[in-house]
């Protein structure tokens, strides 16, 4: 965009290997300060590393550890593409 | 000078987050000197051990839950924060904290560290696996660590007992500072806090930290903790007010923190060389691989498996051996009276039942435990959370449901390993519907009266349907469970995958233990109580004539009473008061049934090798009215009632110790008899609505 800003998406959308960094959550409170309280916060540059064999959860790393998230629950974290 | 028990000098208590090595640690400062039990109302293990300090003071070690946070969002995990705010009156506030955290991964497990900060009591921070983050190419300035923080750090490598003098000299030392540094947060959120505070009616040195887990607390854990109205009001009052100066009270002070945490990190930590992928990386792309991730789970599933189900039985035969070698001794040398039937068939019969789990459990520790210090539980829960989660259940409740497959007393132990409390309760619900191996008796028997001249290929299909019977009963129950009795918020997965370790062998002998103690001690009691009581059942009231046959006496007793009683409920199942006692019987232990039919049908001297006798009176049995009592049809129904119902007084009593209460397994005795029964009515009606008799 010639504007330079990047829209954000759903951490789901993105494919293996992507950067990305955390922009705001659409989810309830409390799902989000878990969420928070592990490091994923605002700002902070998360990678997609895999999905399960079952294509669900999805593994990324973030701070340095990994997670281990459902798609539905990373449809709710936006992200804009490092 | 009189021996006492030695004064407790200090109260230390030790948080970490999972897989920081805190166990490992907690391990090596108490080694065999713990010991476990519970938190009132709640199902939180509370452990604690004694250790020694620099100068030979004994101290009381607590083992926090591991959390990544002190928020509470249920009661188990208030346990932590109730504590450390000195709110528990059996358990005294800490004087010091040990807080253990993970060198590789610094970043997220100060957090929880931060958190520990604004609770004001003295704190030592505990760097563990330095090594590992050596190898990591991960140095952590120390020096830094200690002035940013405040407090002092001692690097540790738990598993090897390096850093154990210096940490004990840090927890021991005479007067301990009260930490001075902390998170510095919005100043909207300081004021709110304190205000809220001075309203708090608590002792003073606790009031800022409990106001401002109030304040950061979200509507519906707020609700939940049954505040008095008008602290509720301030509370609110106090989140609208932050909410006005554009901040989010629940997400403000999580990010300050992290903004902190962040800052100290960039001083104090350094990486060497550009992100390469480790061996936990490489390890993984193995191991959760599309197909080869498949291949090595069900390769250590399989192996698992197959160890409890098959080595186990040695040991467990020998237990069985010997019980009956004690239970010949004593009926050589009394006379036969009650007292002797009492020690036969009440306490050796019930304590020898209560062992022979021994192995079992032994095997499945020692299996969990690897698993779960190397990391692979973690894994094995990711690849199966998609499966679980169609019936709302999580990716850890797997193992426990497959350890259930062998006997359901080591898998509803194995559901600890679940963090979010309805979770774990539906797995422990469900679990004994996954066939266990006691009822193999009762489908051999079975399946020699429905089928004697069918091959190893038939029986072993009509077994296998059986299981079939069984998973399809725990999804389905599990689903129904999620969705009506235990419905919440559905938790999140969010499952931390920590880097690949080898085991600790010293953690897992301890955990192995520890868990074997635990069952013998909390559900033996259960069990060899229940034992006597059966015993009592059957045997009394007595018949008048003391020559009577034992087939006559077991009529006579309760429990044969019981058998004419329960006629009319089970009549519809095209049960008789025989089948009933077997019913009766059989609640103890499902393989008793074989022995209560042997006595029913008066076929003496009957054993577990040898049932062709019961088997042939069986299939000659006969109503009153001429037709067989054990048709084809009854057969398949008395298995599916068998796979269905709860019939195991050790898995009740396992039960009751795990969820600390007895409202769980009678609740469970109840759901499952009445499965067993509408499944055997739908079998036995429906067979003869289709023409089958």
């Amino acid at each position: 965009m010639s504007d330079g800003t990047v829209t954000p998406e759903p951490l789901s959308a993105l494919s293996i290997g992507q950067r990305a960094r955390i922009v705001s959550f659409t989810l309830e409170a409390g799902q989000r300060q878990r969420l928070l309280e592990m490091g994923v916060t605002t700002g902070i540059e998360v990678q997609i590393v895999r999905f399960a064999p079952l294509g669900d959860p999805i593994e990324i790393k973030v701070r340095g550890s990994h997670l281990s998230l459902r798609k539905n629950e990373a449809a709710g974290i936006l992200v804009a593409r490092a | 000078m009189s021996v006492s028990t030695p004064e407790i000098i200090r109260h230390v208590a030790i948080a970490g987050n999972p897989n920081c090595g805190k166990s490992t640690l907690f391990n090596a400062l108490t080694g065999m000197r713990q010991k476990v039990g519970n938190y009132p109302g709640v199902t939180v293990e509370k452990k604690t051990g004694r250790f020694y300090g620099s100068h030979g003071e004994t101290m009381n070690l607590l083992d926090l839950p591991g959390s990544y946070s002190l928020q509470i969002r249920s009661p188990d995990e208030a346990v932590a924060r109730d504590v450390l705010l000195g709110r528990l009156d059996d358990t005294p506030r800490p004087d010091v904290i040990i807080a253990v955290v993970d060198a590789s991964n610094l970043e997220r497990n100060l957090y929880l560290v931060a958190q520990l900060l604004e609770m004001k009591i003295p704190l030592v921070l505990a760097l563990n696996m330095v090594d590992m983050a050596e190898e990591n190419g991960i140095t952590v300035d120390v020096q830094a660590l200690e002035t940013a923080l405040g407090v002092p750090v001692v690097p540790t490598v738990a598993k090897t007992g390096h850093g154990l003098v210096p940490l004990r000299q840090a927890v021991s030392k005479s007067p301990l500072a009260t930490p001075t540094r902390r998170a510095p947060l919005p100043l909207v959120i300081e004021r709110e806090a304190a205000q809220l505070a001075a309203r708090l009616d608590v002792a003073e040195d606790v009031r800022f930290p409990e106001a401002l887990l109030l304040l950061t607390l979200h509507e519906a854990a707020l609700r939940d903790l049954g505040l008095p109205t008008a602290l509720l009001q301030e509370v609110h009052a106090a989140q609208q007010r932050v909410r006005d100066a554009s901040l989010d009270p629940t997400a403000a002070p999580v990010e300050a923190r992290y903004a902190w945490i962040q800052g100290l990190c960039e001083k104090a930590v350094h990486k060497a060389g550009g992100p390469q992928l480790s061996l936990s990386d490489k390890l993984d792309a193995w191991l959760t691989h599309r197909f080869w991730g498949w291949a090595a789970f069900l390769f250590a599933m399989a192996l698992m498996f197959f160890c409890i189900f098959t080595i186990a039985q040695y040991p467990m035969g020998l237990i069985d051996d010997a019980s009956g070698a004690l239970s010949d001794f004593v009926k050589a040398h009394l006379p036969d009276s009650d007292l002797r039937g009492l020690l036969t068939d009440g306490i050796i019969a019930g304590v020898g039942g209560v062992v022979v789990f021994l192995p079992q459990i032994l095997i499945l520790y020692f299996f969990l435990g690897i698993l779960e210090d190397t990391g692979y539980m973690a894994r094995a829960a990711f690849i199966m959370d998609r499966l679980m989660s169609r019936v709302g259940l999580h990716g850890k409740s797997f193992i426990p449901m497959l350890s259930s497959f062998a006997c359901a007393i080591p898998g509803i132990m194995a559901t600890r390993t679940i963090e979010n409390r309805k979770d774990r309760l539906v797995t422990i619900l469900v679990a004994p519907l996954m066939s266990c191996s006691a009822r193999l008796p009762v489908y051999a028997i079975m399946i020699a009266v429905l089928m004697p001249m069918a091959n190893a290929f038939q029986k072993a299909g009509v077994i296998l349907s059986m299981y079939l019977v069984g998973i399809v009963a725990a999804f389905t129950m599990a689903w129904v469970f999620k969705k009506g009795l235990l419905k919440g918020e559905t938790p999140m997965l969010l499952l931390e995958l920590p880097p690949y370790r080898l085991p600790s062998w010293k953690t897992v002998a301890l955990r192995m233990w520890e868990r074997s103690g635990l069952f013998l001690r909390r559900a033996g009691t259960i069990i060899l109580s229940l034992s006597i009581l059966l015993w009592a059942l059957a045997t009394f009231p007595k018949p008048s004539d003391p020559k009577a046959s034992s087939t006559e006496a077991l009529e006579t007793s309760a429990a044969g009473q019981m058998g004419h009683f329960i006629e009319p409920v089970i009549k519809p199942l095209g049960y008789d008061w025989k089948i009933g006692i077997g019913l009766i019987g059989s609640f103890a232990a499902r393989e008793v049934f074989v022995s209560t039919m042997s006595i029913v049908y008066n076929v003496e001297g009957n054993d577990h090798e040898d049932t062709a006798p019961l088997r042939d009176t069986m299939q000659h049995e006969k109503r009153p009215d001429g037709s067989p009592v054990f048709t084809p049809l009854i057969c398949i129904g008395l298995m599916v009632f068998y796979v269905l119902a709860m019939q195991c007084i050790s898995t009740v009593a396992i039960v009751k110790r795990e969820t600390n209460s007895w409202r769980w397994p009678l609740f469970q005795i109840g759901y499952m008899t009445a499965l067993a029964w509408i499944g055997a009515f739908v079998v036995y009606q429906g067979g003869r609505l289709l023409g089958f008799h």
